[in-house]
C-alpha cells in the first residue's frame, strides 16, 4: 500500500476541509468515539467471550484458559498471551497468510495495555510454583474492519477477560487434575481503556474510521487503568506529533477513558 | 512491570541508581560513523552496555518489485538481535517484538527523510544488536539517524532518542536493563530537535497524568544530549583534518 491513489488525495483534501469547519466526515465531534455495543457471553465454548462492535468495525474476542508450563523466569505468576487476526472476510484487502507487522503490533499493543495495567492478578494463577500455572489467551478475530482495530481490539478482549472463568486444577501425581463445575471469577483489579487518536495536519481526531485511518499523518493509542493513570502508550505512523500534542491526547485518553470504562462496565455487569 | 527482583535496590537514600548515576544522568554514549566498508553509511553506537552497529545501503533497486513506488523511494527497517546479544541465547528467526520494534523505527525514522527525489527505489536501514542492555531501541534509533546521514541521505533533521522512565517511585532518564525489568515504567521517546517533533513514542507501566508530562519532558532533554553527540561522530568524520573519510 504505498501507492497512494488520487482517490485517497481526494478524500484527504474533504476530510481536511471538513476538519476546517470543526466536522468529521461521519458527522462526529473531533473528540468523539463511535457508539460501542459490547456483548458478551457469545461463545459458549469459551470460557469468556465478547464481540464488540465499535462504529463498524466488529471483533470477536474469546478467552481460553488451560494448564501450562511458566515463564522460566516468571515461576509465581499465571501466564497471559493475547493474539490478533484480520479475518479475510473482515475487509477486501485482508488477505490469509502469515500475519504482516500491522497486526503484529496490534496484538502487542492490545496485550501491553492489559498487561502493564495489571488488570488480571497473575499470582492468584499458580498451580505449583515454577512448574504449573493457570495460563489465559485471549485471541481476538477482526470480523469486519472500519478503522481503529485497536480500541475495538482492547474492549472485546478486556469485556472477555472480565466476564470469564477460571475452571479449578488441583496437582496430583506432578500433573494438574480438573476439578469438575468448580469455576471461579478471573482475578481483575482494574479497567483498563484504550482510546486511539490520529493527527491529521494540526487536528486530533479521536477514534479514527478507515476513510480516517487511511489519510492520518500519525497515531497514538494510550490506555488509562480506573484511577485514571496511563499504563500503556504506543505512537504509530509515518510522522510525529509535538510535545503539546501529546499532552492533549493524554488528556482525552483521560476523560474519553472514564466513559468508556462504563460502557464496559455496563455490559459486562450481568455476568 | 514485573517487579521481579525485589532484593534489588533501584533507587537508594541519597538518590543514586543501581549503576552509580543519578536520576537525570544518561550512560555513557559513543557513536563511530563510517565503520564499515561495504554499507552507504554506517554507524557503531554503545549506549551504555548496547552494542548496536548500523548499516545503510541505497537509495538502490528495490526487490520484490511490487514494493515499488512511483511518487517516492521508500524505507526499510530492520532491527535484529544476535543470539548472543542476551543472557540466555535467543533464537536467530525474527520474533514478534522485533517485527514491531522494526515497524516503530520506521515509522520514527520516515517523518526525518526526504526520498522524494529517488522514486522507485529503497533505502536500508539494517541495526544489528550485538549486546543488548535495556534501550536497545532508542539506541539503535540513534545509530540509524547517524549511519543515514553518513549515507548521504537527504533529512530534515536528525531522530536522537533516549528514554525515560519511573523506578524506586522516582523519575529517571535513560531506564537500563534492571529499571526496565523491575521498575515501574519505561518510555522510549525518539525526538527531532530542530522540528520540535516527537516520532517515536511507546510506555510500559503505570505513570500519572503529571508524571506522564515530566517523564516525556526528561526524556526530550536526555534525546538533546544524545543529539550533540551524533552531531560530534559526523564532525569527526567529516569536518577533521585526520579524518578518515571513504
Amino acid at each position: 500500500m504505498t501507492n497512494t491513489s488520487i482517490i485517497d488525495k481526494l478524500k484527504r483534501t474533504k476530510i481536511l476541509d471538513l476538519l476546517k469547519e470543526g466536522k468529521r466526515i461521519d458527522g462526529r465531534t473531533l473528540d468523539e468515539h463511535r457508539p460501542l455495543v459490547i456483548d458478551t457471553g457469545v461463545i459458549p465454548h469459551a470460557n469468556g467471550s465478547a464481540r464488540a462492535r465499535l462504529g463498524d468495525t466488529e471483533i470477536v474476542s474469546g478467552i481460553k484458559v488451560q494448564p501450562d508450563r511458566p515463564f522460566p523466569d516468571m515461576g509465581d505468576k499465571g501466564i497471559f498471551i493475547c493474539t490478533a487476526e484480520i479475518l479475510p472476510l473482515a475487509h477486501p484487502s485482508a488477505e490469509t497468510g502469515p500475519p504482516q507487522p500491522d497486526v503484529i503490533e496490534l496484538a502487542r499493543v492490545v496485550d501491553r495495555g492489559i498487561r502493564e495495567s495489571g488488570m488480571i492478578d497473575l499470582s492468584q494463577m499458580v498451580l505449583e510454583k515454577d512448574k504449573s500455572v493457570i495460563g489465559l489467551f485471549a485471541d481476538n478475530v477482526v470480523t469486519d474492519h472500519d478503522g481503529n482495530l485497536f480500541d475495538t481490539c482492547s474492549y472485546a478482549a478486556v469485556a472477555a477477560i472480565i466476564t470469564s472463568k477460571i475452571p479449578k486444577w488441583e496437582i496430583k501425581d506432578d500433573k494438574p487434575v480438573l476439578m469438575e463445575n468448580q469455576e471461579s471469577d478471573t482475578p481483575i483489579t482494574t479497567i483498563p481503556v484504550s482510546v486511539t487518536m490520529g493527527r491529521i495536519d494540526d487536528f486530533i481526531i479521536s477514534d479514527p474510521n478507515l476513510d480516517e485511518w487511511e489519510c492520518l499523518d500519525a497515531r497514538i493509542t494510550i490506555t488509562t487503568n480506573s484511577d485514571g493513570n496511563i499504563v500503556a502508550l504506543q505512537k504509530g505512523g509515518n510522522n510525529g506529533f509535538t510535545l503539546d500534542q501529546i499532552v492533549k491526547c493524554s488528556e482525552i485518553s483521560i476523560s474519553s477513558g472514564s466513559k468508556i470504562r462504563e460502557i464496559i462496565k455496563q455490559a459486562t455487569q450481568s455476568n | 512491570m514485573g517487579g521481579r527482583k525485589s532484593d534489588l535496590v533501584l533507587l537508594d537514600e541519597n538518590g543514586i541508581r543501581c549503576d552509580g548515576r543519578k536520576v537525570n544522568e544518561t550512560r555513557n554514549v559513543i557513536i563511530k560513523t563510517g565503520v564499515l566498508k561495504n554499507a552507504d553509511g554506517s554507524a557503531y553506537i554503545e549506549f551504555g552496555g548496547n552494542k548496536i552497529l548500523a548499516g545503510v545501503f541505497g537509495p538502490r533497486d528495490i526487490h520484490p518489485k511490487h514494493m515499488a513506488d512511483t511518487s517516492t523511494g521508500i524505507l526499510r527497517v530492520r532491527y535484529h538481535m544476535e543470539p548472543f546479544s542476551v543472557g540466555e541465547r535467543k533464537n536467530p528467526a525474527p520474533s514478534r517484538r522485533e517485527i514491531e520494534i522494526s515497524k516503530v523505527i520506521k515509522e520514527a525514522l520516515q517523518p526525518a527523510v526526504i526520498l522524494e527525489k529517488f522514486p522507485r527505489t529503497v533505502v536500508d536501514v539494517f541495526l544489528e544488536i550485538l549486546q543488548a542492555d535495556g534501550g536497545t531501541r532508542c539506541a539503535a534509533l540513534d545509530a540509524a539517524s547517524v549511519a543515514l546521514a553518513d549515507a548521504g541521505i537527504p533529512m530534515k533533521d536528525m531522530v536522537c532518542a533516549c528514554a525515560a522512565g519511573k523506578a524506586g517511585d522516582a523519575l529517571i532518564l535513560d531506564v537500563n536493563n534492571e529499571e526496565d525489568q523491575a521498575g515501574q515504567a519505561d518510555m522510549p521517546i525518539g525526538y527531532m530537535p530542530n522540528l520540535g517533533k516527537i516520532t517515536l513514542l511507546q510506555l510500559d507501566g503505570v505513570l500519572t497524568p503529571d508524571e506522564f508530562k515530566k517523564c516525556i519532558e526528561l526524556g526530550i532533554q536526555g534525546c538533546k544530549q544524545v543529539y550533540e553527540i551524533q552531531k560530534k561522530a559526523l564532525r569527526e568524520k567529516y569536518f577533521s583534518n585526520e579524518g578518515n573519510s571513504k
